[in-house]
């Protein structure tokens, strides 16, 4: 497979993937729209312009939705009812994201396919891999590219520890270490992610990933409509 | 709410107005504050158990009603939490000696692969709050911490949480071993966790869910309920 840098796209901003996903840009060659989630925008974009798939439309909900699993479910079938009538297909890139097998759910009873796994540190690892090491990682904290750039705001304010850092201990008692699951090889990032575990007080493990189970997914999806 | 308290002089007011400012001190999360809140009504005879319920569970209810309404998020509840804990630590060994009511025993853990203990410690308080005996396994809990525990303490109810939509399937394992032994029906199975609804509670056998620690409370105290009406009955 061809080598993919998320940064290599024109690429909106993370905050506006956090806080407003992005919309469904139409072309005349879409025939397929992917539902996915902001946090993984970059990196879907980053295939779609690797691997020429003009024909594969994207729109994003705002990443922070994971933050209330219990929104995403009622936000993408709002996305898949507005668009349907416009593709031919739609995929949702969503893994079960917190959502408790409602999403699985909504989306078979809606007729749409999803990407399989628990959640993106699961499907970027590779689902099988991430289950296999899961009974000895369970101490483990995982951040993605993604959430190591939207730290603060995905960690550090919504759990309040920037107003109180005490709280620390309540959170993170349990955890051991830091897992930064990179999907690109960048320094400044891996910095950045080391710092977040020395906030945390954790100790800190870079494992690189690069994009797993989402680009096999998705190369499926984009070769299945062709 | 703690803008204009900065002057107040905790031991100078009435008790009504005590136990009121105790309320706000615990929303706003101020520890220390509810520390000298509690000994102060110690100090001025009220029993342990009416400082429990009345200021501190009093007080924590209004916060589980405003973190299930939306209007305070988990940092908030915490710090609530911590304040509420470090009151109850100067009460426990008083309730234990004054003979405060008993509701009943519970046996609480996370599921085996999930660490993860805010919830599962914030049912642990209320519970406790509530007059239950609460037998706390921690996280990470196998199976048989479940049962072992629940037969040694002889426990009326048996409490899982989780976290994780990876973990929760666990407590199926627990249930289904319980009913494979044979003990299911001896033990109130109660289930909660942010990923969790209640038709998961419902598909894996459980009792009930329970949404927050409050409904916890509620839960518990209408199972033992019944509990208690069909042995009168019987």
């Amino acid at each position: 497979m061809q080598h993919v840098d998320p940064r290599d796209s024109a690429q909106p901003s993370d905050t506006t993937l956090t806080e407003v996903g992005i919309a469904a840009a139409r072309n005349t060659a879409s025939r397929v729209l992917v539902i996915g989630c902001g946090a993984i925008a970059r990196e879907i974009l980053a295939l779609k312009a690797v691997n020429q798939w003009d024909h594969i439309a994207l729109t994003c909900l705002p990443a922070i939705l994971h933050n209330h699993p219990e929104r995403i479910t009622p936000a993408v079938e709002a996305a898949i009812e507005k668009h349907r009538a416009d593709f031919d297909s739609i995929f949702v890139a969503y893994a079960d994201c917190g959502t408790g097998g409602l999403l699985q759910q909504a989306c078979e009873r809606l007729g749409v396919e999803m990407i399989a796994g628990p959640h993106c540190y699961s499907f970027f690892e590779g689902n099988a891999a991430f289950a296999a090491q899961a009974d000895a990682e369970i101490t483990a904290f995982y951040l993605t590219d993604f959430l190591v750039r939207q730290f603060d705001a995905f960690v550090w304010r919504p759990l309040g520890m920037d107003r109180h850092p005490e709280l620390r201990h309540s959170y993170f008692a349990h955890y051991t270490k830091l897992v930064h699951q990179a999907q690109t090889d960048d320094p400044e990032l891996t910095a950045n992610a080391k710092e977040c575990a020395d906030r945390l007080g954790l100790t800190y493990e870079r494992r690189f990933t690069g994009f797993g189970d989402l680009a096999t997914t998705l190369t499926a999806v984009a070769r299945q409509s062709l | 709410m703690a803008d204009e308290e900065d002057d107040i002089i905790l031991s100078e007011l009435e008790t009504e107005d005590l136990v009121l400012q105790m309320h706000d001190d615990l929303y706003d999360g101020l520890k220390e504050e509810i520390e000298e809140g509690v000994n102060i009504l110690l100090e001025r005879g009220w029993a342990p158990y009416k400082v429990l319920t009345e200021a501190l569970v009093a007080g924590m209810t209004i916060v589980g009603n405003d973190f299930r309404d939306g209007i305070l998020f988990v940092p908030e509840v915490l710090l609530a939490a911590n304040a509420m804990k470090a009151g109850m630590a100067i009460l426990k060994p008083l309730l234990a000696e004054t003979g405060a009511p008993r509701m009943g025993k519970m046996v609480i853990g996370t599921v085996k692969g999930d660490i993860h203990d805010i919830g599962k410690n914030l049912v642990s308080m209320m519970m406790e709050g509530a007059g239950f005996e609460v037998v706390d396994l921690g996280i990470n809990n196998p199976v048989e911490n479940y049962i072992e525990a629940a037969k040694k303490e002889e426990a009326d109810i048996v409490g899982m949480s989780a976290l994780l939509t990876t973990t929760m399937p666990y407590m199926k394992v627990v249930i289904d071993t319980m009913v494979e032994q044979g003990i299911r029906d001896e033990y109130i199975v109660l289930v909660g966790g942010a990923p969790l609804n209640e038709e998961f509670g419902r598909a894996i056998g459980a009792d009930a869910y329970c949404r927050d620690a409050a409904v916890a409370v509620e839960t518990a105290k209408d199972f033992i309920a019944r509990k208690h009406n069909q042995v009168a009955a019987g």
